[in-house]
């Protein structure tokens, strides 16, 4: 086969594996917003993907927030500018870190779970028998966690914000000795409302593709035991990318003058 | 007086996943009230034919009427309207693993009716009781019952809405003689109880002989033999003869290799 015949079959299978995947998240988000909801469906997956990721996210953010701090100081001594410490962690953690660290964090709890679960229920046929049983799976399977991705990550980056500038603040004032008060009003002084809300809103995006990726590949995965793990990594990996990927455009629309 | 309308009625219905074609013009009739067991050997295409009168499969071409209405090509929510019409036991059984028992069997009155659950819990436990087993089982997770134990939540689950047609993929298969003689009795009794009609598919005779009215066989992705179970010793199709009695010799050949 020519050269050029195979990057297009190549492009074609990318074009038509992306008009599957928005097809899919249309008719998911079509379903969000038709009743019957199942608050019940969405309260479990809210306290999964909230609740139990908190310690994963706070863990990382915490440690984020300590090296930046110590990072910072090192870096910046060089040109005695060490007083921009709080500047540099509230900053990267609100704008940047917090979210970027939760989704790849959430992705890999959630995302994957995600896949694995719906992907077994595919090969089990369990996804047959919700439609046999007058219930559509995209409203039973894919909204609810579509729902609380949307609305959890953020909550999850909120907090991960908080711990990750406590980090900052333990290294800088216990380790590094710096004025306690001092520390919390440049923190403060230097925050805008914009650079949380850009976090916030990256956050909603990445919980979004959390849980489309790992519906979409869960959803559609086939083969036994095998296909489900392969739709599991494919959730994780897809995420993980999709999410750098749209970490980028949305710095760009908030921030690019 | 014209012949009643079968219940189930199927022409020209054809299904190929790539291209690999899998039915190749299915002609089929379920009278209504009759129980039709479909045989074949494995991989033939059986559940396929089932889950494209479903609707988890769109059939490529061929018609599909239920109750005389076509159901080839209906809208989501036109399919689950006469999706409510359906009971429908898997082949692994398809329990939802997340869900206690009773709830397995409770979910059609629940989701698809929108019953309450505190009015759904007992009518999921009479019928539990209906293929014996106890209100214990009913609190159970589906993984942690036997086999056996599963076939019958999922035999509960299939008639709790008390649908006019259950369909039954190889209900039997995976147990032993004993337990598969059990779950044939049941569904003969479910399925008098509620007057329904039956499709099921197989391929163990045993089952045959206990729950068929009518018996077809799948060959090639064609119906190649029907008629009342009291025929199927004399069919006079090779094929069929061959299949019955499980020789490894005659018409149909098993590919070993590819
Ligand atoms: N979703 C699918 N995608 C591709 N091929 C399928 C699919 N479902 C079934 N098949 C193929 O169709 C054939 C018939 O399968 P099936 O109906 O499950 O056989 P059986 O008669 O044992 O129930 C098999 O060769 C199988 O590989
Ligand atoms: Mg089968």
């Amino acid at each position: 086969m020519s050269f050029l015949a195979q990057i297009g079959s190549v492009l074609l299978l990318f074009l038509a594996a992306s008009g599957r995947l928005t097809l899919f998240a249309l008719t998911g988000l079509a379903h969000c917003f038709r009743p019957p909801i199942y608050l019940r469906l969405i309260g479990r997956q809210m306290v999964d993907m909230g609740y139990y990721s908190l310690p994963v996210v706070g863990l990382t953010t915490l440690f984020s927030g300590m090296v930046l701090a110590l990072q910072t100081y090192t870096g910046f001594a060089r040109f005695n500018a060490e007083s921009a410490i709080a500047n540099v962690v509230v900053l990267s953690i609100t704008r940047e870190l917090g979210p970027v660290l939760a989704g790849l964090m959430v992705a890999g709890r959630i995302g994957a779970s995600m896949a694995a679960e719906l992907g077994t229920m595919r090969v089990t046929e369990q996804i047959d028998a919700l439609s046999t049983l007058s219930t559509n799976p995209f409203k039973y399977l894919v909204a609810p966690r579509l729902i609380a991705g949307v609305t959890m990550l953020p909550l999850l980056v909120l907090v991960g914000d908080v711990i990750g500038v406590f980090g900052g603040y333990l290294v800088s004032v216990y380790k590094l000795g710096f004025n306690a008060g001092i520390y919390i009003h440049r923190t403060l002084d230097i925050l805008e409302t914009q650079d949380v809300v850009s976090g916030l809103v990256k956050a909603a995006v990445f919980g979004f593709i959390i849980s489309l990726m790992g519906c979409y590949h869960g959803y559609n995965s086939r083969g036994g035991a095998q296909g489900v793990g392969v739709a599991t990594t494919n959730a994780v990996v897809s995420a993980a990318i999709l999410i750098l990927i749209f970490n980028y455009i949305i710095t760009e629309l908030f921030f690019a003058k | 007086m014209s012949p009643p309308a079968p219940k189930i009625r199927i022409r020209g219905l054809r299904k190929a996943f790539g291209p690999k074609l899998v039915l190749d013009g299915i002609d089929l009739d379920v009278p209504d009230g009759q129980s039709l067991v479909v045989i074949g050997g494995s991989g033939t295409g059986k559940s396929v034919l089932i889950k494209c009168v479903l609707g988890i499969h769109t059939p490529d071409s061929g018609s599909i009427e239920i109750d005389g209405e076509e159901v080839t090509g209906l809208s989501a929510a036109e399919r689950e309207r006469v999706n409510r019409k359906f009971g429908m036991l898997f082949q692994g059984g398809a329990l939802f693993d997340s869900l206690p028992v009773w709830e397995n069997v409770a979910f059609g009155l629940i989701e698809g009716k929108g019953m309450r659950r505190e009015a759904a819990k007992p009518r999921a436990l009479v019928k539990l009781a209906q293929v014996g087993l106890t209100t214990e089982v009913a609190e159970l997770s589906p993984s942690e019952l036997s086999g056996g134990m599963q076939k019958r939540v999922a035999l509960a689950r299939a008639i709790a809405t008390e649908p006019e047609i259950i369909f039954f993929d190889e209900p039997t298969t995976g147990l032993d003689p004993i337990m598969a003689d059990v779950i044939n009795g049941l569904i003969r009794k479910c399925v008098r109880e509620l007057g329904a009609t039956a499709l099921s598919i197989t391929h163990d005779m045993a089952s045959v002989r206990k729950i068929a009215d009518h018996v077809a066989m799948l060959y090639g992705g064609r119906i190649i033999w029907s008629g009342p179970v009291a025929r199927l010793d004399e069919s006079g199709n090779a094929h069929v003869d061959q299949f019955i009695h499980g020789r490894a010799e005659g018409p149909i050949q098993m590919q070993v290799r590819n």
